[in-house]
């Protein structure tokens, strides 16, 4: 398991060169032009001056290498820097947004706790309601209670969160005006009220999400449990005389968490990217909306930024799951 | 011995399979019912333009943002298009998209799925291309995607064939990684299960163990998967014209549509709402279909 678990982490490191050196290659092929909002006025000489400030006149592949040692060698000294008061990076050139003109990390770290609490909160109270539904509809199926679990899990699931969240925005900021419909980042929790005001403000975001996470985990995991329900293992310990509630949570729950493990690794990187809708629908300046605005805006190492950190998120929950699998069912064996 | 003689002989011809199937799949009563509601809703949206003397592009400007009438049963936009013309048409685009770009995703997942559990080989390779095309993320990819193909394709098959085949494209090759990973899970614990090692024992070659033992097995988690497929094909391109990506404003989608009404969200609620509702009325139907599918291709549950 240890050696496993070693040569993943080993192998993880190529494969996340490849994936940056593919996002990089796909967004060298994009349209547009960084300069294309330069004033005409400003003579060609100068364009191509500034073109070369951005770093754009060097090859791809000098590009590449040098996009590759500022996101991993000088901008984990920056943090190394922030957090010790050391001073290893001064001097040293960082991503930059073609935007803002500012490092790339300082606008995602700014951004970060707005999705983390908002998509992050909605991720784990899914999880939380979804477990129990599922497990209780399988081992009561269709019972009352499995016929409208499945039910409410199949329109959490079906409801797209575009339309739900636009529903929530019509019945209850605009005809009973009980919350905001848009989510105010600025606001700063320093007493009972502030509290209060931000819980009214996560709760439409916090439930949409909430809601569809919830639906198409239960979904997994009610499925998973019929699969194992059903089997002889189950029979032989109901047989030795095993309590029901050991047979359900510990024999059938562990086998069945397989599948619904890798759903809800899976799930989680999409905490930070899949929620652009809903970051869209209620204004949540968080990493989702920064996305959208930096590719509508052409601010390409933002975009490569930002996607990258996507995909070292998917690449490490992979490695969870993956480990996880070997814990929890030893019949996979990994040599 | 003699008693097992005195046993009465069948006389029922055996029972074949699909009957058995389709046997179960009508006890479950939501099963059949999202299937029928799927099936007009298809059949609404493909056979209705034909029988609707409205056209989904006819500008009426005189009429616009009317109500529900005798006439326009949905009410009109605001350039006075008939809405429940628009919403045929736009569910044309959006089923035949869900249903196309599901088909090839599973395709593709359970391929990939199967033959990475099954043959130890390959499994380390196309596992490390199902994380790579997980690790990159869709909604930038697909951007990315329509912005650079969609003038080459719109130039050789027309704007709205072209379109549809780039969104197809573009859901289908980067929403097949969930169903070959949950089959791969699959095969792997199936692969040390006693009856593989009997069938092999016995001189199955690779191929028929993958269509006749492996296959069946796994079926019920890509039925699943299917039906998570289709809602998710739909939910991505209403998605992806929510964003003003998808199809043109010409060709509308139930995505389009309420993409469109959200702007009059104030004045007239209702039009948020028919898309809306047709979206989540079409992936709850086929999600229920999907779930009596299940049951009914699980031999374990059939004949209970």
């Amino acid at each position: 398991m240890l050696t496993f678990t070693i040569r993943r982490l080993v192998l993880a490191v190529p494969t996340l060169l490849f994936i940056s050196l593919v996002i990089f290659m796909l967004l060298q092929l994009a349209p547009g032009d960084p300069m294309a909002q330069v004033p005409l006025t400003v003579p060609p000489e100068v364009k191509e001056k500034m073109r070369e400030a951005l770093g754009l006149g060097a090859p791809v592949h000098i590009q590449f290498f040098k996009w590759i040692v500022q996101f991993f060698w000088v901008e984990p000294q920056v943090l190394i820097d922030h957090l010790f008061g050391t001073t290893f990076s001064e001097g040293q050139l960082r991503v930059l947004s073609w935007q803002t003109r500012s490092p790339v990390m300082d606008i995602v770290v700014q951004r970060l706790p707005q999705t983390l609490w908002v998509v992050g909160m909605s991720y784990v109270l899914g999880v939380m309601i979804a477990l129990p539904i599922g497990i209780y509809s399988a081992y009561r199926q269709y019972s009352a209670f499995d016929q409208i679990g499945t039910f409410v899990s199949m329109v959490g699931f079906s409801v797209p969160t575009f339309f739900t969240g636009v529903l929530l925005i019509v019945i209850f900021s605009v005809n009973l005006g009980w919350f905001p419909s848009i989510y105010d980042t600025t606001h700063k929790v320093t007493d009972w009220d502030s509290f209060v005001y931000q819980l009214r403000q996560m709760i439409m975001p916090v439930a949409v999400l909430a809601l569809y996470n919830a639906a198409q985990i239960s979904r997994f995991m009610r499925a998973s449990m019929l699969d194992n329900l059903n089997q002889d293992y189950v029979r032989t310990a109901r047989a030795k005389g095993l309590g029901e509630k050991t047979v359900v949570l510990v024999h059938v729950l562990r086998n069945s968490m397989i599948p619904v493990i890798t759903v809800i690794a899976l799930g989680v990187p999409q905490v930070f990217g899949g929620a652009i809708i809903t970051e869209q629908v209620f204004k949540v300046n968080g990493l989702g909306q920064l996305l959208i605005t930096s590719i509508e805006a052409n601010d390409l190492p933002m975009v490569q930024t930002l996607t990258f950190i996507f995909a070292l998120l998917i690449v490490i929950f992979n490695l969870i799951a993956d480990i996880l699998y070997g814990i929890l069912d030893p019949r996979i064996r990994y040599d | 011995m003699t008693e097992l003689i005195d046993q009465p002989i069948p006389t029922a011809p055996p029972r074949s399979q699909w009957r058995d199937i389709w046997d179960q799949f009508k006890t479950h009563k939501g099963a059949l019912l999202g299937g029928i509601v799927f099936l007009l809703i298809v059949l609404a949206v493909f056979v209705g333009p034909w029988l609707w003397p409205y056209d989904a592009t006819f500008i009426d400007i005189r009429s616009r943002n009317q109500g529900p009438s005798w006439a326009h049963p949905l009410g009109t936009d605001q350039l006075g298009r008939d809405m429940l013309a628009r919403m045929m048409a736009g569910g044309q685009t959006s089923v035949s998209v869900g249903i196309t770009a599901m088909l090839l995703a599973l395709f593709l997942g359970s391929l990939i799925g199967v033959v990475a559990g099954y043959f130890k080989r390959l499994d380390n390779l196309l596992m490390r291309t199902t994380d790579l095309f997980l690790a990159l993320p869709l909604l930038p990819l697909l951007l990315v995607m329509v912005l650079l193909f969609r003038e080459p394709l719109n130039a050789a098959f027309g704007p709205e064939t072209g379109i549809f085949i780039l969104i197809v494209t573009a859901i289908g090759i980067t929403s097949w990684m969930p169903t070959a990973r949950i089959v791969r899970g699959d095969v792997l614990a199936l692969k040390e299960r006693e009856f593989v090692l009997a069938a092999r024992s016995i001189g199955t070659t690779n191929f028929r163990m993958i269509t006749r033992h492996v296959l069946p097995n796994v079926m019920s988690p890509i039925m699943v998967s299917a039906t998570l497929g289709i809602a998710n094909a739909i939910i991505t391109e209403s998605a992806l014209s929510f964003l003003g990506l998808g199809f043109p404003p010409d060709f509308p989608t139930w995505g389009r549509l309420l993409f469109d009404a959200v702007d009059y969200m104030q004045q007239y609620p209702e039009r948020v709402l028919w898309p809306g509702l047709a979206i989540s009325l079409t992936v709850l139907s086929v999600n229920y279909l999907g779930d009596g599918l299940r049951d009914a291709l699980d031999p374990r549950i059939r004949g209970r």
